[in-house]
């Protein structure tokens, strides 16, 4: 479903940000340099972490690798395409089919049902509902455990139901890459592990990337790889070390 | 969600179930709304077409006659001496100069139904002692009932045909006590007299007409006010009546001939018919407005309350221009239903006025006929302004920046 990259030296990567800057109030008193310069890359498969203080551009990055905002200088790659070049209409498109969103606070469409919000970035991107896409969302909806309330409105299921819902959402259109702003920070610790055993089987069965802010460094360990963002710098980017095949 | 929906409306329909409470009461305004406009139309144009059809009943809306004779002071004498009073001339029965060209040239006008000739004139009606005074009107059966519906009017015997026969009104019936088989006498001021059977009555529902006016043949007429081969005026019909007056000019500078709508002859009441119309105009648009206001503030109040929720349609890859469709496709159907509900709402305003609006004796005070491009207008039209009015919030809600809605 994603588009097939073009040959290049990032095609075989899923994310690359080259000397990225973002800076707010540009030309004002208040002018501020948010982020500093990030490089960074992400390969098909990985399952990494972002932690940092708050305030230290964790969001303004996910924001910028999520193509909802641009950046002032630099350059970044979606599965090999260059974001800065598209425009408005091409930018929403290739967020559409490559990127997929896990917020903390799950956002579902509340007038619509558990299985209607898992098709819904499908339906906004073929115009009308089909079979084929429903299947496709119950099909999302079992992986993340919710088949028996499918049916019910997104406001009728629990917090962590709700997250598996936007889980499976941020799954539909069979991303390269999902970003998780927090997605566990909202929910009790039961529930918190029961959404992130979901977004670790998705990485390991479907090979889907995951980019995932967490303040909580219990959930930061079990991750592959833990890159820190200190004041709008990496200061550090590393494999997770306890993270081994059975140790979990 | 319907398979054969776009995902717009199907967006814009959850949209609105979502905020029911809002939705039923723009819905409501915008009924009472078109309720309003459907019944004020219905009424006025009911109002209008009625007092029109009932002067154009017994009236062509354009008559052609010969140029107003003037006096011409004859010059000569000592000159630069101007006659100081000039006696008007008395206008004589004359018949249009070649009255068979006329007819041809005004009926190839693209804009005329029928010409009919008419030889009219004042006469006397005559049986026994009964004497009355009356308008001679000597017409061709044939192309007259174009113009004016006589045979409708007709409620007992026939049209004129023949040389003898007379056609006259219900009121002149009862006056001179001659119905249809009876036989009066015709005289005119030159002196000539026939003797005619009456073979039909009409009645116009106007109380002077049916006393005044008489119909013969033409011929007959000719004879009796002396205009051998000559007709006194040419009555014309055309498609629009509201239009007699420009096609009436068109004809004066094309024959040279005096041509009067019936829009000059009733001017009085030309001008307050406009000023009703111009009115219920102004009712529309500000019922219209009103409406617009509504519906825009209320999609004004969605698009910030549901911010959050087009963020995240906006992350999921909908472009803007399925984000401001999605709103434009709620002002319209807003638009669209509150007027359905309104058409009804007009309906039954106009059938109590039916019940309420009665003559003493129980028929209607007039004929509304409501016709159901009214109805087909009102609906497109709310449903226009539903979508224009849903704009500005529709662009809101396109703009919005998704990282700052979804940060809140």
């Amino acid at each position: 479903m994603a588009d097939t990259p073009p040959p290049g030296p990032d095609a075989a990567q899923t994310l690359r940000l080259e000397g990225v800057y973002k800076s707010y109030g540009i030309g004002t008193p208040a002018e501020l340099e948010v982020l500093h310069g990030i490089d960074l890359s992400l390969r098909p498969g990985e399952f990494a972490a972002l932690i940092g203080p708050s305030g230290g551009g964790k969001s303004t990055l996910l924001n910028l690798i999520g193509l909802l905002d641009r950046p002032t200088a630099g350059r970044l790659f979606v599965t090999g395409r260059e974001a800065g070049v598209l425009g408005d209409t091409e930018l929403t498109r290739l967020r559409g089919r490559n990127i997929g969103f896990v917020f903390q606070y799950h956002y579902l469409l509340p007038a619509f049902t558990a299985v209607e919000n898992v098709m819904m970035p499908i339906l906004a991107a073929r115009g009308r509902p089909d079979d084929a896409m429903r299947k496709r969302a119950g099909m999302l909806l079992d992986k993340v455990g919710l088949t028996p309330w499918r049916d019910h409105m997104a406001n009728d299921l629990s917090g962590g139901q709700q997250q598996r819902v936007a889980v499976a959402r941020a799954l539909a259109m069979d991303p390269a890459l999902v970003l998780a702003d927090e997605p566990t920070g909202n929910l009790d610790t039961k529930s918190a592990d029961g959404v992130f055993d979901v977004l670790r089987e998705v990485n390991e069965s479907s090979g889907t990337t995951f980019l995932i802010v967490t303040h909580d460094p219990r959930l930061a360990r079990r991750c592959d790889r833990i890159i820190e963002l200190v004041d709008g710098n990496i200061v550090s980017d590393r494999p997770n070390a306890a993270e081994a095949p059975g140790n979990r | 969600m319907n398979r054969f929906l776009p995902f717009e409306a199907i967006a814009a329909f959850r949209f609105m179930r979502e905020g029911t409470a809002q939705t039923t009461l723009i819905v409501a305004g915008v009924a009472l709304g078109v309720g309003v406009i459907v019944f004020m139309s219905a009424l006025i144009a009911g109002l209008q077409s009625n007092i029109i059809r009932r002067t154009l009943n017994y009236m062509a809306p354009i008559v052609i006659v010969p140029p107003e004779q003037v006096a011409r002071p004859q010059r000569g004498g000592t000159s630069g001496l101007l006659a100081e009073n000039v006696q008007p001339r008395s206008q004589q029965l004359r018949s249009i100069d070649q009255w068979q060209k006329v007819r041809e040239q005004v009926a190839r006008l693209p804009s005329v139904v029928a010409v009919t000739p008419v030889v009219s004139g004042p006469g006397f009606a005559l049986r026994g002692d009964a004497n009355k005074a009356v308008t001679v009107t000597g017409i061709e059966p044939e192309s007259y009932v174009r113009v004016i519906g006589l045979e409708e009017k007709i409620i007992a015997g026939r049209l004129p045909a023949g040389a003898s026969d007379i056609v006259i009104g219900t009121e002149l019936s009862k006056d001179l006590g001659a119905g249809v088989g009876d036989k009066l006498r015709l005289t005119t001021a030159s002196g000539a007299a026939e003797t005619l059977n009456v073979v039909g009555l009409f009645d116009f529902g106007n109380k002077a007409v049916n006393e005044r006016n008489v119909y013969i043949g033409l011929r007959v007429a000719q004879n009796l006010l002396n205009l051998a081969g000559g007709v006194s005026s040419m009555e014309v019909k055309v498609h629009d009546p509201f239009e007699a007056e420009t096609i009436a000019q068109t004809i004066q500078s094309e024959t040279g001939l005096q041509a009067d709508s019936w829009i000059r002859t009733n001017a009085q009441f030309f001008t307050a018919m406009a000023a009703q119309s111009l009115s219920n105009t102004l009712i529309r648009f500000f019922v219209g407005l009103t409406a617009a206001l509504g519906i825009a503030s209320v999609l004004v109040v969605s698009v910030v309350q549901k911010s959050k929720e087009i963020g995240i349609l906006r992350a999921m890859g909908t472009s803007r221009a399925q984000v401001l469709r999605v709103f434009l496709v709620q002002g319209g159907v807003m638009g669209l239903i509150g007027s359905l509900f309104g058409c009804a709402l007009g309906w039954g305003f106009l059938a109590v006025w039916r019940g309420v609006a009665l003559n003493a004796d129980g028929t209607p005070l007039f004929i509304i006929e409501v016709e159901p491009e009214l109805f087909a207008l009102a609906a497109a039209g709310a449903t226009v302004v539903g979508i224009l009015a849903a704009v500005v919030p529709a662009r809101r809600a396109a703009r919005l920046d998704p990282a700052v809605a979804i940060r809140g």
